[in-house]
Parts: structure tokens; sequence; C-alpha cells
């Protein structure tokens, strides 16, 4: 754990990536290898589930520091980070500890277990005797959601460095369901077992957004042109007759989407298909704010399979005939795939033959073309465009070259500042977290309808900050309400009707464009002027 | 009922039966300051009266004014109200304001800390009825380590930097802080170069205290010149241009502010030190305690959680609106020199 909490005081102290890569390798060499699963677990989002509940924590932590909780609470608030806030808080200890991370982490699960008395007793000792920082590093370990600007990808880097291993190797062996309890260092990372890799998927290459004008981009004929979706992008494995479902955030996510069990049957073994899941319902696709009903929901009940079906749109294949074809070219992906929904076609007439998608290959003759096509994607549901090199090959992460994702610009709309927030962390001493409303039909009220909490300069947010403590009507605990009097622009990537906000419409990504000091609140728009930009098709 | 001996009005905190104010943000005729931070020590008064060690620094600050110097501990009475400065331990001259009137009595903290910084007169408590106190850092989390630890890690900092070839680059306020990491740098690992503003400040108050020589960065200082040695500069130099002759350098800033991860983080700053010239949350409790004061006044800070907190210990505590550096004071690290705290 001494090892584990200097690591991250050393990952905290430092802005540059080299540095933390260093610093990450260098523990992978001096730490011992149960440790280092962990670590990798940790650092990839595989903690064990969460022994105690925060809302015990707190109190525990207000007892201790003895403070009362409202206290904490408001301390918890301004810190923005509950394991920083109750390594903050709690009486300070110098000592530190000789157990071993994994040790902590192993008996994190037993606690799991055990009755309130023990859990307090347990948690009390070990804040009694962890320095700060391992203290703070304790308490993340228990509450959960560890970020500390380190990706997976620098994590796999420096873990590269430290073994010798290839990047996209470990990338690949470090995806998928591994239980840090059971597995070895030498099993997850050192050896290599064939049977390991049936679920196994490959890692996404991922797209950069284009910058810069698309004509750079050279001649329009090297480039494939497809539609953009707003969806989960996920990577479908059929193997040995299994069908396993992978999220871009690396899960395992098969048994949400019992529409892909038909696969299996569909589709030949060896084959790995990576596309998007979208909602269609009423036979089209959806919005975000559809599939949303999806997501987070482990079991589905047939009412809802009924209401909001997903599909596949495939976008791309990987793997055929049990070969890995990353390093083909993208047409000659391409090629196959489309043989592939040839097959598919033929076989498949049935009502489900939509699930499974071909992503369509748009041909255009000019970056005008292009253009225009992009200016129509919102009417479809899509986000904008994705140009693809057809010479290019499979990459592994986020690279720039040769996929570029081209979205429409975003939507705009005038509304009035009604609510404030000070910032978590970050921005903790200043209000940076707005509510917004616009006018009714009547325009006698105001009706909330997002929150935003960037796109201003610090500069703007200090004053806008200052004009809040000053226009304060009422406070509700870190709230308050303030007089409607400033207009900001806000941009948003979609919109959908929605019985979940009290504007009866969602917003995806809202956020400030800029302050409209130009504009008075009578001049800010209306929910009517935001409903006539939800698309007609839906 | 009678006014109360202190008011808060749109110029500052005003006492009637004297009239005269304490730290005055409007230009007003008289006024007694309690240091010479910007927020607290405005321009325009027709007359000043602060600690006589305070008179150099003020008028480095604002130049030319009509000011008069008082002893700690001296009693001086206007329109039969006594007053007298007592030592605040936040920078070099500061002072907590003690009013007197007809056996009432009030303190004025100005800004204040109870640690000995081994610059600043060490704070002194005063016995009061009610206690006009700052609460930049009140709140629970603030927890200050003794200083001897803080500068420990500075040297370490250096010493560690040099071993690699770099220069470091210390942040602090030009006045106080600046002085105050002075004081305690190790020159024995390299020599201590300066910003200008830090420079001419650190010259004003040479002639006070004992001090470690300091080189001038000018138009002539070399970048080689530099490399294992300390820059002492203003936070406001950060991501200047004037920074990057110092390359390769680390930098690190002192406050208290840097207690928090996300506040070193946002800033694009390698190491966070906390180092306050204010009180911390336990530091507070005990300055209002030692007072003895039943009504407690809070001015700037986190002034609705810890007068809150203060009422629930059985104080009349109340919050009063100040223009000392609004709600929060984020100004040891943000702010432009010739700032504020
Ligand atoms: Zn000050
Ligand atoms: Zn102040």
């Amino acid at each position: 754990m001494k090892l584990f909490a200097e690591l991250i005081k050393t990952l905290d102290s430092t802005n540059k990536t080299n540095l933390k890569v260093e610093a990450l390798a260098s523990y992978f060499k001096k730490a011992e290898n149960v440790d280092k699963v962990w670590t990798i677990a940790i650092l990839s989002h595989r903690r064990p589930p969460r022994p105690i509940n925060t809302t015990v924590l707190r109190s525990w932590a207000a007892e201790l520091a003895n403070i009362p909780l409202w206290l904490f609470e408001e301390s918890y608030h301004i810190v923005g980070d509950l394991a920083e806030t109750i390594a903050l808080v709690v009486p300070a200890s110098n000592e530190s500890t000789q157990k071993p991370l994994s040790q902590f982490l192993k008996e994190f699960i037993t606690l799991k277990k055990k009755d309130d008395q023990e859990k307090k007793s347990y948690v009390l000792e070990n804040w009694s005797k962890l320095n700060y920082y391992e203290r703070f590093v304790f308490t993340k370990l228990i509450t959960g959601g560890f970020r500390i600007g380190v990706s997976q990808k620098l994590m796999t880097r420096a873990l590269s460095k430290a073994t010798e291993i290839d990047e996209d190797i470990l990338a690949y062996k470090l995806m998928g369901n591994w239980d840090p309890d059971t597995i070895t260092f030498e099993d997850l990372i050192l050896r290599e077992r064939p049977e390991d890799f049936l679920s196994k998927p490959y890692p996404f290459y991922l797209a950069y957004a284009i910058e810069e004008e698309v004509s750079g981009l050279g001649n329009v004929k090297e480039w494939s042109i497809e539609y953009k979706w707003d969806g989960i992008r996920a990577q479908v494995i059929i193997r040995n007759k299994e069908l396993f479902v992978w999220s871009r955030g690396e899960e395992l996510v098969t048994d949400k989407y019992p529409e892909f069990r038909q696969f299996v049957e569909e589709i030949p073994n060896g084959t790995v298909l990576d596309g998007e899941i979208l909602p269609f319902p009423e036979g089209a696709i959806g919005t975000f704010n559809d599939l949303q009903t999806r997501i987070g929901r482990k079991t589905i009940s047939k009412t809802l399979l009924a209401k909001t079906p997903v599909i596949l749109k495939v976008y791309d294949i990987l793997e055929w005939e049990e070969k890995d074809i990353r390093t083909s070219t993208y047409l000659e992906r391409r090629k196959i795939l489309e043989k592939l929904f040839l097959q598919y076609n033929n076989h498949n007439t049935g009502s489900n033959k939509n699930t499974l998608q071909l992503s369509e290959r748009i041909s255009l003759e000019t970056w005008k073309d292009v253009a225009e096509e992009r200016a129509k994607s919102r009417e479809i549901c899509s986000e904008g465009l994705m140009l693809k090199r057809n010479d290019a090959i499979y990459k592994v992460g986020r690279k720039k070259g040769d996929w570029w994702k081209w979205k429409v610009d975003p939507l705009t709309i005038d509304a009035v500042l009604t609510y404030a927030m000070r910032g978590h962390g970050r921005r903790s001493n200043l209000f940076t977290d707005y509510t917004f409303a616009l006018w009714n039909r009547e325009n006698t009220e105001l009706v909330t309808f997002a929150k935003a909490y960037s796109g201003l300069t610090d500069a703007e947010f200090k004053q806008v900050d200052s004009w809040i403590k000053k226009n304060t009507l009422e406070r509700f605990g870190p709230v308050r309400s303030v007089t409607p009097e400033l207009v900001f622009e806000i941009a948003f990537e979609g919109i959908a009707f929605s019985k979940r906000h009290k504007s009866g419409i969602a917003t995806r990504f809202p956020r400030i464009l800029r302050w409209r000091q130009d504009k008075k609140i009578e001049e800010a728009n209306t929910l009517e002027d935001l409903k006539a930009m939800i698309p007609s098709s839906k | 009922m009678l006014t109360p001996l202190l008011v808060f009005n749109e110029n500052g905190i005003y006492c009637e039966a004297a009239d005269v104010y304490i730290d005055p943000w409007r230009p007003v005729n008289k006024a007694i300051i309690s240091h010479s931070h910007a927020d607290h020590s405005r321009w325009g008064h027709k007359q000043y009266i602060t600690h006589h060690t305070n008179i150099p620094i003020i008028k480095h600050r604002l130049g030319e004014i009509n000011v008069s110097g008082k002893s700690y501990d001296e009693t001086f009475t206007i329109n039969n109200v006594k007053f007298s400065l007592h030592p605040a331990g936040h920078i070099i001259g500061s002072s907590q304001i003690r009013v007197e009137h007809k056996g009432e009595v009030w303190v004025f903290t100005g800004d204040y800390k109870i640690e000995d910084d081994g610059i600043s007169q060490v704070f002194e408590p005063v016995k009061c009825h009610t206690f006009i106190t700052e609460c930049t850092f009140g709140l629970p989390p603030f927890k200050w380590e003794p200083q001897e630890l803080v500068f420990n890690n500075i040297n370490t900092w250096w010493d560690t930097n040099k071993s690699e070839g770099k220069t470091s680059v210390l942040f602090g306020y030009s006045l106080g802080k600046a002085q105050r990491l002075l004081k305690h740098l190790d020159s024995s690992i390299g020599k201590i170069y300066t910003h200008g503003a830090i420079e001419n400040m650190t010259e004003v108050i040479r002639p006070m205290i004992d001090l470690p020589d300091t080189t001038l960065i000018t138009k002539e200082t070399k970048k080689t010149d530099l490399l294992g040695h300390i820059v002492l500069a203003p936070p406001s130099a950060h991501g200047s241009t004037w920074i990057r002759k110092m390359v390769p350098y680390v930098t690190a800033s002192a406050s208290g502010w840097m207690t928090f991860r996300g506040a070193r983080r946002r800033r694009a700053i390698d190491k966070g030190f906390v180092l306050s010239d204010h009180c911390d949350w336990q530091g507070l409790l005990t300055a209002i305690k030692a007072t003895e004061a039943h009504k407690i006044i809070c001015t700037h800070g986190y002034t609705d959680i810890f007068s809150r907190y203060l009422r629930e210990q059985g104080y009349d505590a109340r919050t009063e609106k100040t223009q000392y550096e609004g709600e929060l004071t984020d100004s040891e690290v943000d702010k432009a020199d010739g700032g504020k705290s």
C-alpha cells in the first residue's frame, strides 16, 4: 500500500504524461506481482464491489473529526472528492502501513459481508493508522472512482515499458473479464493461453474530430464516407458458437441486448464486428434518449424490448474466419463485410433481419457534396459523418490521420441563468455550475431546461461568479437561485422529447457557447423554439 | 439601542463615535489600516494610521500618503475612543485593531495567523467583547503543518531539482509570502533569484529583518546562470513569457489553497506546498476562544459555514459583507501582483 500511495502521490504531483508513465513503469518494476495485478485492476476500473456505503462513511468521518455532519457535507461539497475530504478532516496521523495493497483489497472483499459495527471499527482503525496519502488512497479504494489522470492507455504504455511486452498485445490482454482476486500477474500479463482469448475483444480504433478544412484531406475518392451514429460503440464476437458483446468502456454487455442472441446462428464462427448499438423504436433509428431507457438495466422486460428494440449498425469487421484481419485495408475489410451481409440477408428473411444492419457507405464526388450530406445528418438522427481512408488498417486507440469524425454543428439557443452551484473540486471556490431556463408559451414563466458547467473562460467564470454572489435570491444548501438577468447561448448536440425532464425535452451534451451580454432576458428563447428543433421524423 | 461601536457601511468598517474607518474600501478622511495587502489598504484616504513598521511598505504600495505610525500596545485616543494596534502575525507590519469605548471592547483582526513565521511579530490574543475575524480558511479540511516541516519539504524539493539539473520556480505573493519563503530557504543549496516585484518589495523590508541575499533577474541574466538555483516569483508570473527564460524548470506554489489536490492541477503547477499566512480551521477556533469574546463577526472567507458552526458552539456569531476579496480569497495564487488577501 505504501508503494501504491506513493505512486498516487507522484502521479498527482505532475501534469506531464511522460513523468506519469515513468512513475508507473518504475512502480511496475518495484511492486510485488500480486499488488501489480490489483493496481492494473484499479486503474482499469475493476475494483471489488464497494464494501461500505458512502452515507455511513461520511458520518463516521464526521464523528472522528469531531464536527457536525452538515459541516462535513459542506466541506465535501467544497473539496469535491469524498475520499479527499475524509483524508483531510480526520485527525492527522504520520504513521505508515506495511500491509500490501492486495491485502487491503482482500479485506474489502470480506468486509462487505460484515455488519456495520465491524465495518466501522475496521475503517476507523485504518484511518487513524495511515498517513495522509495512504488514508486518501484507502478511502478512495472503498468509495471507488479512481480518477487520477491515468487512462488505461497510459497505464498500458507504462506496463509495456516495465515488461517489454508490446503495448497492443498488453491492451488485448487487459481487455475482457478477469478477476484480480484470482488471476496471477503471470497469467494476466506474462503467459499466453489461447483459450483465454475466446471472449476477448480487440482494442477499438477511435477517431478524432476534424478541425481543419476537409479539403485538406486530399482526394475525396481516397475516402469512404459513412454516417456517424450516436449510440453505444460495441464489438460483437462470435467464436466457438458463443456470442460476446463488448461496449467501448470494455464492459461485457451481452446479456443486456437479447436481440443479438440470434447472431450465433446467423454469423459464422470466428467473426468479430465493430459497430454501434442503436435504438430502433417504430422501425427507425431513434435518439440517444430512447437508448437511455435500455442502458443501466440488467433485466429487460418484454414491454421495453418491444417498445425500444436495438439494432447493431456494423461499421467494420476485425476478425473473419478466425483470423485477425485488422491489418487489411479498410476497403478489403469492407468487401468481406459486404459478403457477410449478402450471406446474412440470404439466410435471414424473418422479421429480425433488421437487427444487423450494414453502415451505409455514401459515395460522393466532391468535398462540397460531403459537406451537403453532413448538413442533412440531423434529420436522420445521425451526428454527422465519419471519414475513413480507404487504405487504412484498423489501428489501436485514438489515432489521427486515417479516421476522422465530422460532426454537425451544435444546435444553439439563448437561455436565462436561474440557478448556480459551486463548482466541484477544480473550481470549488467559484459558482460555475449553472442551470438555464427558457420562457413558457405565454412568456410569463421561466422553465428549467438544461444544466451546463463548461464553455466560459476563467475570466468570465470569475465575472459571473461575482455577479451571482451579489444577485442571490435564495439559498438551497449549495444551490442559489439568482435574479433572472443574464442570458447565455447554450449549445447542444442532440435533442429529443423526454418524460424525465420537467421541460419535456432532453438535450445532449449542453454547454455554454457564450455569454450574451448584449441580450436582455426578454430576448431569450422559448420552450416552443426549442421544441421546433426536434427533428420532425420523431 | 445605541449604534454599535463599529458598523459596516458602504465605505468600510466605521466607528461613528470617533468618526474613523478601519480598512475602508472607499476613500475616507481618516483610516486605520491593519496591513498593506491591497484589499485592506486602499488608495485615496486623507489620513492613514498604521503600525510604524508598515509605513515604508504602505508608502511603497501607495506612494506619498499622509500616514502616522503607532507601536504595538500604544493607546491613541480619537474623540474619547481608545484605539490600539496588536500583532496579527499575518505579514510584517500587520496589526489587529482594538477599539474601546465606554467599557466596550471590539477587536478587528484584519488578516492573521497564530503560528510564528519567523518574520512577523507573533499574533497576540486580545480580550474583547466583539471579535471581527476573517475566516479565509474557516473549514475543517484546512490544517497547517508546522512551517518547519513545510520548509524542509521546500528545500528538499529544491535540492532534488538541482540534482536533476533543473531550475526551481517558487510562486508566492510578493508581500509577505515571498519574504517568509526567502527567510527559510536554505541558501547553501544555491542562489536565490527574484522577480522584480518581489525584489522591490524585499528591498523595502530588508532594513527591518535579516534576509538572505537575492539576485534580481534582468535582461542580462543567462539561462545557464539559473540552472539548479531557485527563482522566487509572484503567482502572476506563471505562464508568462518571462518564465520561459528558466527552461528547464519545475514550478511550485506555496499557499493554503494547495490543500486541495485539484487546486494545484488546475493551475498546472508541478508541486504544491501548503503554507498560508492565514489561520487554519483550528487556528481560528483557538484564536476566538482566547479573546473570550461572545460576539463574533465573520468577514471574508467561508463566512456562512464558519459562523453557523460558531453559533452551534454557543457564540453569538454572524457574517458581515466586506470588500476584502469577496466571499472566497483565492488571491494568493490567482491575483496579479499588487493584489489582495
Ligand atoms: Zn492580507
Ligand atoms: Zn484579507
